[in-house]
Order: C-alpha cells, then sequence, then structure tokens
C-alpha cells in the first residue's frame, strides 16, 4: 500500500511538488499569521524553508539539485527549473506600464554596471585578503561573485583551476541566498516599495534567482521591473568579467 | 480561450530568449544576453496592444494571469531546489566575498534617490488578483515605521 503511493508520487513527480509546494506555503503563512503576526511575510518563510530543505537534501544526497535530488521530491527541480522560473517571470510583465520602464531606464542601465563592479571587486578584494595574488584566480573569484553563471565563464576563459571554478560557483550561490533572506529585511530601509527602486536593485544584484525570490518576499508587485534589469546582468558579468576587468586585475596586481 | 494567452506567453518566452542568444553571439560571449528581459517587454508591448485593441478577453488573460500567480510557488520549488550545500562547501571565502558584494549593493541603492511616487499604483493589474500582493500591502500598513 504504502510502497504503491511511494511509487505513484515518484511516478508523478511534478503534480506531487505542486502538492508538496502548496503544502509547504500553506504552513509558512500560517507561521507568518500566528507566529510573526505577519510582521515576517509568508512567501519569505516558505523560500527559507525551501533553503534549508535544499541543503538537507544535498547533504543526504550528495547531489547538485537540494531536495529536488531525492527521488521522491524530483519534481520539484522540473517546477523551480529555469523553464517554468522564466516562464513565471515573464508572466509577472503581463500589465506593466512601459512608461514605468522607461522613466527608470537609465538609472537600469547605471546600476547594471555598477552591480558588475562593485560585486567584482568585492570578490578580487576577499580573494586577496585570504592570501591569493594570482590574477586569474582573483578574477574568476570575482567573477563567481557577480553571479555564479560568470563565474565559469570566466574562468574557462582565462584557464582557472576547477577548485578555484567551483569556489566562485559557491560565492554566487551564497550571493542569491543571501539576496533571497536579506531583501524582504531591507527594503524598507534602502525605499525599495517603488518600480523605479526595484528596477536599480535588480541591476545592482543581478543574481536572478536571488531578486526574484526576495522581491516576491517583499511585495510581489515589484518583482517583474526587478527581473527586467536582473536578466541583463549576467550577460554583461560574461562580458565584462573575462576581458576588461581581467585585464584591470592584471595590471593591479 | 485559455491556450491563447498561454501561447501569447510561450512565444514571447521563445523568441526573446532566442534574441538574447543571438545578441551573445554578436558579442562574442558564452551566455544569453537579457533573453528573459526582451520577452518581458514583449508581452508589454503585445499584451498592451490586445488589450487596447480589446482582443484579449478574460478567459484568454487567464492564460496569463495563472502563470503570474504560480510565480512564487514556483520561486519556493527553485529554492528547495538549490545547492546550497555546495555553497556552504565553499567555506568562508566563498560567504565573506557575497556578503560584502551583496553589502555594498543594498548600501548604494539609496544613492539612486528616491523616486517620488512611493507605491506603485495601486491599479497596476499585474499582480492585483493576487491575493499575496494584497497581503503584503496590508501587512506592510500594519508595520511600525522606524
Amino acid at each position: 500500500m504504502l510502497e504503491s503511493l511511494l511509487t505513484q508520487l515518484e511516478k508523478q513527480h511534478l503534480i506531487a511538488a505542486f502538492a508538496l509546494v502548496g503544502g509547504a506555503m500553506y504552513l509558512s503563512y500560517i507561521v507568518s499569521d500566528k507566529l510573526t503576526r505577519g510582521r515576517v511575510h509568508g512567501s519569505a518563510i516558505a523560500i527559507m524553508v525551501g533553503l534549508i530543505l535544499a541543503y538537507v537534501g544535498g547533504v543526504a544526497t550528495g547531489g547538485t539539485k537540494g531536495l529536488a535530488d531525492i527521488s521522491l521530491f524530483a519534481g520539484l527541480g522540473l517546477m523551480g527549473g529555469g523553464m517554468l522560473r522564466d516562464l513565471a517571470i515573464i508572466a509577472t510583465a503581463y500589465g506593466v506600464r512601459f512608461q514605468e520602464i522607461r522613466e527608470a531606464g537609465m538609472s537600469g542601465v547605471v546600476a547594471l554596471f555598477l552591480g558588475v563592479i562593485v560585486s567584482f571587486v568585492a570578490g578580487v578584494a576577499v580573494a586577496y585578503a585570504f592570501g591569493y595574488r594570482d590574477p586569474v584566480t582573483l578574477t574568476t573569484i570575482g567573477a563567481g561573485t557577480a553571479t555564479y553563471i560568470v563565474g565559469p565563464i570566466a574562468g574557462a576563459a582565462i584557464g582557472a583551476s576547477s577548485e578555484i571554478i567551483a569556489l566562485s560557483i559557491a560565492a554566487g550561490l551564497f550571493k542569491s541566498i543571501l539576496v533571497m533572506i536579506m531583501t524582504p529585511m531591507l527594503a524598507r530601509h534602502i525605499g525599495l516599495d517603488n518600480p523605479r527602486s526595484a528596477m536599480i536593485f535588480g541591476g545592482l544584484m543581478g543574481t536572478t534567482s536571488g531578486v526574484a525570490a526576495g522581491l516576491a518576499a517583499t511585495d510581489p508587485k515589484l518583482v517583474p521591473y526587478g527581473a527586467m534589469t536582473a536578466t541583463f546582468y549576467t550577460g554583461l558579468g560574461a562580458l565584462l568579467a573575462p576581458s576588461v576587468l581581467y585585464l584591470a586585475v592584471r595590471a593591479i596586481f | 480561450m485559455v491556450i491563447y494567452g498561454v501561447a501569447l506567453l510561450a512565444g514571447c518566452m521563445l523568441v526573446g530568449l532566442w534574441a538574447g542568444d543571438v545578441l551573445g553571439m554578436l558579442l562574442d560571449i558564452d551566455s544569453n544576453v537579457g533573453g528573459v528581459g526582451i520577452a518581458m517587454l514583449l508581452l508589454i508591448f503585445i499584451g498592451g496592444y490586445l488589450s487596447d485593441k480589446k482582443k484579449l478577453p478574460a478567459s484568454t488573460e487567464s492564460g496569463i494571469t495563472f502563470w503570474n500567480g504560480m510565480y512564487i510557488p514556483i520561486v519556493v520549488a527553485m529554492a528547495a531546489s538549490q545547492n546550497v550545500a555546495a555553497a556552504i562547501d565553499g567555506g568562508l571565502i566563498a560567504l565573506f566575498a557575497s556578503l560584502v558584494a551583496v553589502g555594498a549593493s543594498f548600501a548604494l541603492i539609496p544613492l539612486f534617490g528616491r523616486s517620488s511616487k512611493k507605491k506603485p499604483s495601486s491599479e497596476a493589474p499585474s499582480t492585483a488578483q493576487d491575493p499575496l500582493s494584497a497581503r503584503s500591502v496590508a501587512s506592510s500598513h500594519s508595520r511600525p515605521t522606524r
């Protein structure tokens, strides 16, 4: 009996994920209401629960996809994977007025360049403080601190070792997790409550998953604005890190 | 029909991601450049045009708003399938590097100056039907302002 239920859950993995996430969100909203009196948003709690479960799943299986590596929860990987995530992010743009995007357009572009450079410099500085002196290593860690996609792209382009590339991916993963957790906590203090600042926020942070989850837990209305600029960040980082920024690091160190 | 809305959304996504790939190739970088952002712009323009022409009946629209409403559950599933264990294995350098980067980026946001409009306009239909947005507005009002 129980075995056939488990078999069904594994077979209908996407449907099982819908039910699981629905249940997790229901509990998270109860916790938000009763324990924090709505002060911590339900979706922020649900995202934290997701991250903790992802850690447990990763440690239990040694895989790379968190809880989705446990075959019973494989559907989470499909539900939260790039394909459906992008579809849902694009759907949030429906009904947005282009005028609001155009008004913040220039600030968004400035934020993008500044965001890539600030994260890169932060990564390089911390790597330097930990004793790394080789420009290739410094650049790769800096690029990974921008996003975990830029790290491997830059590292492969300039010939970094695989341990350093793994380290750069870890930096990018931490960044996206930190943005998910810190955004709802800091939003009010930095004026993150309107489309314009959401676009600047997306450009500065750049991690699409972090921005998407952080804004969802702050105010879902802001999601399309932040996501819009954030999706240009990885491309810009991949453009700048192995070229201009690498040359700058080599000139300095 | 619902499928028309879903198909419009899917079409915008496919064209946008393809354009992002082409843009990446033209710039000679191994990455998609803003594909999702381009798709969002397409949906804003095409969706806005069709809705002005009254060519988007409620059933068609619901094909888009359903996926809009699924956004937060999908993000929760995404969080549950992140490689959190690897991030923690990366150790202190990875944690410090990202902490400094995120802290500095947050600190920069107020430097861009606050806009005169404090709230996104309430009639923005993007997530208006979503109970979550109503809840978040309500909870932000009940919070004490510091």
